[in-house]
């Protein structure tokens, strides 16, 4: 097992307030890794660090150490603009451009500079395929993507962000805005989607972290308590507040 | 009926009135410009009056062709929209989306105070910096011309561009911008090729109001353009407006010419409520 993605001693401020705590945590390749906990917990936070999203908020600050690839995300000679095409994103509510399903999908690779029609035409269709939605929309590539149901939204989003062939997805509660057959079809996505891409998932559903995820870290009030294989935290928790989280008694 | 109920009736009633009076006077315009516009197009000639080259009204063979107003109006306010529009959107993506919130305080109350100038100080202006800045940057021996004309236009259209667009752009969903960002897109394309197109309702109509303004502009535009009835076939010609061609002979015209110059203000009353309907779609698909 290697680690794509290593966080060592990371401390995030919004202004005055510290949202993570000296969090350290590996996320091994090609698997999924959950992050659960209460509300406010930081796991979002600690999710939108990881491709610099954060930066977008005014006094966020953060120290420590975040390792993807072995390069410093941090550093100077860091492209973001790189960084987020490898580390892509998928978000909580489906935010599809409201374009044609064509363009959203060919936007990232667009602006990236791919051109020809031919190229882009192979991208879509691999990148709709990818996120098992090319069979409901390949009819209807060019009609606006505002049109598609919550769940193909989602699958469509997940498509964009495979388009521009990342390494890794960060998926934010990706199924919380959906009803549960589009959930379920969203969570058998990702377990195929493991086989070629690392990925990341805040989740506020333990179902859903037993179901899918190969790791799992919880976190609480902005301390990461325990990682591990998803199984063991599970079965066999080391922390007492773990082990009242996933009973249930708080949360 | 209670006297509290007959209070609200009455209050009901005067608010109704005060209503029908703005109504009123809408209709009232509109009827009189009819009846009054109409007669010297009959006796002109529907096609003699509006694709007429010449206008020389004070000759003892009086023409009264128009298409040298409209021409003038159009391209002024083409020009206008030209030149004004981009500045203007490029000036709402940074007000609305990079500028910090000091420099966009400043810079908003900048273009409201351009938006309460009033006209006859952008004539002023006009005519004594533009006028003779174009005379000797362009060798021309009169720089009062369609072109000045179209240069203060722009200027005048600015602020409700900028304010409308700032609006449409401001209610661009942050997530759409988000999802471009992280794709890994700049921040500068991810405004060009998201947040513009997302709000191009807004924007259109933003156009369509700077098209209603430079039309129906008449006192800066008299004082910089020359106010000559030629056709406009450069930018460098002294020409005048749909506007000014009303309000420069009304003083002393009588008989058909009188009745010539309120046909005109039909056909610019008609051009304004053309836009106003494209104004009213743009606006609606907007909220839509």
């Amino acid at each position: 097992m290697t680690s794509i993605i290593t966080v060592k001693d990371m401390c995030l401020w919004y202004g005055a307030h510290q949202a993570l705590h000296h969090i350290g945590i590996e996320i091994p390749e090609k698997s999924i890794t959950a992050l659960i906990g209460p509300s406010g917990c930081g796991k979002s936070t600690l999710l939108k660090t990881l491709n610099r999203m954060n930066d977008l908020i005014p006094d966020v600050k953060i120290t420590g150490d975040i390792r993807y690839d072995g390069t410093d995300i941090f550093s100077r000679e860091v492209d973001v603009n790189q960084l987020r095409k490898e580390v892509g994103m998928v978000f909580q509510k489906p935010n599809p451009f409201p374009m044609s399903i064509y363009d959203n999908v060919a936007y990232g690779p667009r602006v990236h500079g791919v051109t020809g029609r031919a190229r882009l035409d192979e991208i879509v269709e691999r990148a709709l395929r990818g996120a098992a939605i090319w069979d409901e929309v390949k009819d209807r590539l060019r009609k606006n993507a505002l049109g598609l149901s919550g769940g193909q939204q989602q699958r469509l989003c997940i498509a964009r962000a495979l388009a521009v062939e990342p390494r890794v997805l960060l998926m934010d509660e990706p199924t919380s805005a959906l009803d549960p057959i589009s959930t379920s079809r969203i969570e058998e996505l990702a377990m195929e989607l493991k086989e070629k891409y690392t990925i990341v998932m805040v989740t506020h559903n333990m179902q859903q972290a037993v179901r899918v995820s190969d790791y799992t870290a919880f976190f609480l009030l902005g301390e990461l308590v325990e990682c591990g294989q998803t199984d063991d935290i599970f079965s066999q928790p080391r922390d007492k507040r773990t082990e009242d989280y996933i009973t249930g008694r708080f949360g | 009926m209670k006297k509290s109920q007959i209070v609200e009736q009455a209050v009901h009633l005067v608010f109704l009135l005060l209503g029908l009076i703005t109504v009123g006077c809408v209709l009232l315009i509109t009827v009189y410009l009819v009846v009054s516009g109409i007669p010297a197009i009959r006796e002109i000639g529907l096609t003699a009056f509006l694709f007429g080259t010449e206008w020389v009204s004070t000759a003892a063979e009086p023409k009264y062709g128009i298409l040298p107003f409209i021409l003038t109006s159009v391209y002024g306010a083409a020009g206008a929209i030209l030149i004004g529009v981009p500045i203007g959107l490029l000036a709402a993506v940074y007000l609305s989306k990079l500028a910090s919130p000091g420099v966009k305080a400043v810079m908003q109350s900048a273009v409201s105070l351009l938006a309460g100038i009033p006209s006859v100080v952008y004539g002023l202006v006009g005519m004594l910096v533009l006028v003779p800045g174009i005379r000797t940057l362009f060798g021309v021996p009169d720089g009062a011309s369609l072109l000045a004309a179209i240069l203060v236009l722009a200027v005048m259209i600015l602020p409700s561009t900028i304010k409308l667009s700032i609006t449409a752009l401001d209610a661009v969903p942050k997530e759409y911008e988000d999802a471009s960002l992280a794709l890994g897109a700049t921040p500068v394309e991810t405004y060009c090729k998201v947040s513009v197109p997302a709000a191009k309702s807004g924007i259109a109509a933003a156009v369509v109001l700077g098209v209603g303004r430079a039309i129906g502009e008449a006192m800066a535009v008299m004082m910089v353009a020359g106010n000559v009835p030629n056709m406009p076939d450069s930018l460098f010609q002294s020409v005048r407006f749909l506007t000014t061609a009303v309000s420069s002979e009304l003083a002393y015209a009588g008989g058909l010419q009188r009745q010539a110059l309120f046909s005109i203000a039909l056909v610019l009353f008609l051009f304004i409520m053309l836009i106003n309907a494209a104004l009213n779609f743009f606006l609606k698909r907007e909220k839509e």
